[in-house]
């Protein structure tokens, strides 16, 4: 069930639309930043709310790099994959990941606290490598700095 | 800084004698990382050309002072905006609402210069949407940000907030009754969002995979109605042209095309970084003078001038002025004029191996040659890294770079995916000839992990 603080919160997100499902987006990342992921629960709830079936609230929601339909870690850092951080060492950073970490791409670290995913150019490129972790953009990260970087986020 | 000269009534010069080196879009902003607040934009002009428009200025005269501008859009075309706008019907009868959209999706790797101006400007961009809103009688406008943009989302959302509580926004501008109300849509993540016709579907909550054209979005858009889908720093130029003029606009620039540039570079040079010049700065200007050359130990060997959809440029065109109308249309184009910089000591193959992984991820699938020729390039491109390319591999990339070129698919993501490969083919032949002898990557003699746990390998075979 979404909660009324929710609901309101889409209906209000709705009011500049003149069509109930151009709220989609917005209504899954609510959710989302609420609950961490778009279960299917939640996933007809957004349905019923906007007079959508399910299958295309979810059509709309796998489009999306940015919409977790599976459960992730408490934090997610989002790690440059693109052409200027790959020439400027991504890759080393990626390493590190797995070294200190035990986490790649894809993965969740067994505490549940990060979950690694890759993500297209973060328009940081001057600063590359670079790396998101939740809403926060880190440039020019060095292997060895991703330890001080991550132990910000527990 | 601002040149001397006539000054209108407003304090701002009028004439064209402007000074070669000034940076309309960016000589306001702080360097300390600041946003620009909305009294000291005030002060520096802002949202003047708004009151300009309302005095007296008619929606058709900013349309006309935008086309004999010659302000060509920065999202990677360049069409000529004021072309684009001629489109849109006008008058009693249009269609309502009509839309202005600014496309800051941003996402072609390599490519920042959006971002500078949204952080750093943020009333910038509301006020080129009121005044570009009102250029084309649009009275709704969405600014679509990318989700990864946070700080350009808080800032976007305080200027936006003050605007209205101003009366910029939803509200009879004083003087006219043009209202304008303004929109800012958080994306969720996906590259082929920024094509045009794919935003429009975004924006209504549909998966975002690009419509059919004709008809163009200018007459039937965004739920149907006129839209313009704009650049963020094409935008950005619209208010100074209407307090400046067309000619001092044609004047900042170096070349036929009018206005200045947002260039940027990343990769292996001394200074990556951004900087406001005129438009038909060299490519060697760039990379030396303004990034400082090489960082030290490396060499030059390409680039790839406006993101990862352009083709490659080599040492032979470092001197091609970076403009829409300089760079010949078989070398390549400016693309977003964000640069890309290969060095000596990265593989070329493993770069575009990279770029093809990339526009492969992001292929929305609507169009099979997109679709599944895309991973088939990225395949190829592997085999060679892992030293199992071979000379009929090359013919089967120089097949795809055709299939997957200009009319084959919707849009133009596959086109743009398959310029760099193209250009790269030839340029770099010699290259892909050594991974096919050293049954290697010549980069990597020890393998994918940088030279960790893998065994040497790998000896040259003699031709
Ligand atoms: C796959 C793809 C992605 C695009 N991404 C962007 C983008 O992020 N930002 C942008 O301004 N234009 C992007 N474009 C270009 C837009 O379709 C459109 O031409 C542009 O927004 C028009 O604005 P302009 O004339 O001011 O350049 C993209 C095009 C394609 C084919
Ligand atoms: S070219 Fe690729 S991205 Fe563009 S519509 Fe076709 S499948 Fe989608
Ligand atoms: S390529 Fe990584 S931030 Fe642009």
């Amino acid at each position: 069930m979404l909660t009324d603080d929710e609901r309101q919160e889409i209906e209000q997100a709705l009011a500049h639309y003149p069509e109930k499902r151009a709220g989609a987006i917005d209504a899954l990342r609510l959710v989302q930043r609420r609950r961490g992921w778009v279960s299917d629960e939640s996933l007809e709830d957004i349905a019923a709310l906007l007079g959508m079936t399910p299958a295309e609230v979810d059509g709309v929601a796998t489009f999306y790099n940015l919409i977790f339909r599976k459960p992730v870690g408490r934090h997610v850092a989002f790690l440059c994959d693109s052409v200027s951080c790959w020439i400027m060492g991504y890759e080393r950073v990626r390493e590190q990941l797995k070294d200190r970490y035990e986490v790649d791409i894809g993965q969740t670290t067994k505490d549940g606290r990060l979950t690694v995913l890759p993500i297209a150019c973060l328009g940081h490129c001057e600063q590359a490598p670079a790396m998101m972790v939740d809403a926060d953009v880190y440039g020019h990260v060095t292997p060895d700095q991703i330890e001080t970087i991550l132990d910000q986020y527990r | 800084m601002a040149s001397s000269g006539e000054l209108n009534n407003d304090g701002l010069p009028l004439t064209s004698n402007s000074d070669p080196m000034e940076q309309p879009l960016t000589q306001q902003i702080p360097r300390d990382g600041r946003p620009l607040s909305l009294k000291e934009r005030l002060k520096g002009g802002g949202y003047r050309a708004i009151q300009r428009c309302a005095k007296g200025l008619a929606p058709q005269d900013v349309q006309k002072l935008v086309s004999e501008s010659g302000l060509r859009g920065r999202g990677g075309a360049g069409f000529p905006t004021g072309m684009k706008w001629n489109f849109v019907p006008m008058g009693q009868d249009a269609p309502r609402p009509k839309y202005i959209i600014a496309n800051a999706d941003e996402m072609e790797p390599g490519t920042f210069k959006d971002r500078v101006l949204l952080e750093g400007d943020p009333h910038g961009m509301v006020e080129s949407m009121i005044v570009a809103g009102y250029a084309l009688q649009a009275e709704v406008g969405f600014i679509f940000l990318r989700a990864e943009y946070r700080l350009a989302f808080e800032r976007l959302r305080t200027a936006i907030g003050e605007a209205y509580a101003e009366g910029y926004l939803g509200r009879p501008l004083p003087g006219c009754d043009f209202r304008f109300d303004l929109y800012l849509h958080e994306s969720a993540g996906r590259y082929i969002c920024g094509e045009e016709t794919a935003l429009l579907n975004a924006l209504e909550g549909k998966r975002a995979i690009p419509r059919a054209k004709p008809p163009y979005p200018q007459t039937v858009g965004l739920w149907g109605k006129p839209t313009v889908v704009q650049n963020v720093e094409t935008l950005y130029n619209v208010p100074h042209i209407v307090n400046r003029g067309a000619a001092w606009f044609r004047g900042l620039s170096r070349s036929k095309d009018g206005g200045t540039k947002l260039y940027g570079i990343s990769g292996r040079v001394a200074r990556p970084g951004w900087w406001e010049l005129p438009l038909g700065t060299t490519a060697r200007e760039l990379l030396e003078d303004h990034a400082g050359g090489m960082f030290n130990g490396f060499t030059f060997r390409g680039l790839l001038p406006g993101g990862a959809s352009t083709p490659f440029l080599v040492e032979q065109h470092l001197n091609l002025p970076m403009d829409f109308s300089s760079i010949p249309a078989d070398v390549g184009r400016l693309g977003t004029g964000c640069m890309i910089v290969l060095d000596d000591q990265t593989c070329p193959l493993g770069l575009l191996l990279n770029l093809e992984r990339f526009f492969a991820r992001e292929s929305c699938g609507w169009c099979t040659p997109c679709r599944e020729g895309l991973p088939w390039v990225a395949r190829i491109l592997d085999a060679f890294e892992e030293g199992h390319g071979s000379m009929d591999d090359l013919g089967l990339l120089e097949m795809h770079a055709s299939l997957l070129g200009p009319g084959h698919t919707f849009c133009a993501l596959a086109p743009g995916a398959v310029e760099p490969l193209q250009s790269a083919l030839s340029y770099f032949r010699d290259d892909f000839i050594r991974h096919i002898r050293l049954g290697g990557c010549p980069w990597r003699p020890y393998g994918r992990s940088g030279g960790r746990r893998r065994v040497p390998v790998l000896k040259e075979i003699p031709a």
